[in-house]
């Protein structure tokens, strides 16, 4: 996926809860719309909010650093915030950051919805 | 150590960097430098003191323009290997933001607090939300033990502080290529051990390609995946650590070949053997024998 390719593959409203997926490099290009679509889900405070990146090939910090700002927003207003299918690459991005053990991560939405 | 492919990265190909000695005649500082640089793997290049590993390293990073030759990038954004000197300013930068360079000294702005300049290659390149810039210097001093010291200035840092510092500023755009210029120069043993860590912990995890000069025979077998060995403006040997740790513990007279014994010599430290018997020779007999300088 190259500059100015939309990486917010799709929003939905499951219940009370939002799906965000997203797709291709969530990289310092993208970083800003994926921001925006995510604090837009934030702001209708779906219990869990949901980020099904199966589709992410690459994520760098700068797309990282953007999910830890939306885990701050939803924890303000005490939701959720779940993380499924991610790739083994994007994964240790989370582990060399240390940030695996604050996320929940989950292998499938399904999974992730069931929180 | 890292999980490099055979997917080039860098290839370097016949590349001749021509200055001038005192009299102005012109010296072939690189003479002809062939190798290439694999994905995710960790290159050592070494040599002595004016072997040419410093002004090959400005050339691979487009600060020094080579006579001859090609070094033609592969990064995950282009579709065709390009050669750097044939790009313009503009694509050089594009090229430039791929790659991450830790100076020796750090090279951090003395005006701007540790989280200041890990923040300002983010601030320059991208429209980042500041909220989001923090989070990320803050990923990225985690990563290099340095959270404690983000709010200060450079000149409260020790040597090694600031290696480490300097080395969250140039991982702050995600490198795909990170040099390394004499990463253990001037520190103790055991910060020169956690900077090693450092390289090879991002090698592995995150798959970036490192190539590092130094002269630091002990931080080289830790860390390299590949070795390159300069002599002279010259490749004298590419190969796996493991064949360089081969000729490292075999006995002189047991090698094939002067080059393999000045090798031996390079990587022991030794004082005697073919990287200083000929040189001092070659000079002696030039001086006494022919009455020439």
């Amino acid at each position: 996926m190259g500059e100015g390719v939309d990486c917010v593959k799709e929003v939905r409203t499951v219940g009370a809860d939002i799906v965000v997926v997203l797709a291709g490099a969530v990289d310092l290009h993208h970083t800003p719309q994926v921001h925006k679509a995510l604090v837009g889900a934030c702001e209708e405070r779906p219990r869990q909010l949901v980020v099904n990146l199966t589709e992410v090939s690459y994520m760098d910090s700068s797309g990282i650093g953007t999910l830890v700002e939306v885990f701050r927003r939803v924890n303000a207003y005490k939701g959720g915030l779940a993380l499924c299918g991610l790739n083994e690459r994007v994964r240790s991005v989370f582990e060399i950051t240390k940030l695996d053990k604050f996320f929940k991560i989950f292998a499938t939405e399904s999974e992730a919805m069931a929180e | 150590m890292s999980e490099s492919s055979n997917e080039v990265v860098i290839s370097i190909r016949d590349v001749v960097k021509v200055f001038p000695d005192q009299a102005g005649n012109p010296v072939r500082v690189l003479d002809g430098i062939t190798f290439d640089v694999r994905a995710g793997e960790t290159l050592v290049i070494m040599g002595g003191s004016g072997c040419g590993k410093s002004t090959l390293l400005n050339c691979l990073i487009g600060e020094l323009r080579p006579e001859e030759g090609q070094i033609l990038y592969r990064t995950r954004a282009m579709t065709q290997p390009r050669d750097l000197l044939a790009m313009d300013e503009a694509e050089l930068n594009q090229v430039r933001l791929r790659f991450g360079i830790l100076f020796q000294s750090g090279a951090l702005f003395n005006s701007m607090t540790v989280a200041e300049n890990v923040a300002l290659p983010l601030k320059e390149h991208s429209y980042v939300d500041p909220s989001i810039i923090d989070i990320v210097v803050t990923m990225k001093l985690q990563q290099v033990h340095m959270l404690p010291h983000r709010d200060k200035m450079p000149s409260q840092l020790s040597g090694g502080q600031k290696k480490r510092a300097g080395l969250a500023r140039a991982t702050a755009l995600d490198p795909e290529i990170l040099f390394y210029d004499e990463p253990s120069a001037g520190l103790d043993p055991v910060t020169s051990a956690a900077i090693d860590d450092l390289i090879m912990d991002l090698s592995k995890k995150i798959q970036v390609t490192s190539v590092v000069v130094t002269h630091e025979m002990d931080s080289a077998f830790r860390i390299a995946d590949r070795m390159v060995m300069l002599d002279k403006g010259r490749v004298l040997m590419v190969d796996m650590r493991d064949a360089f740790e081969r000729i490292r513990r075999t006995p002189p007279d047991q090698l094939a070949g002067d080059e393999e014994r000045l090798i031996h010599q390079f990587l022991n430290g030794n004082t005697k053997g073919p990287l200083t018997d000929s040189e001092t020779f070659q000079l002696y007999e030039r001086q006494i024998i022919a009455g020439t300088r």
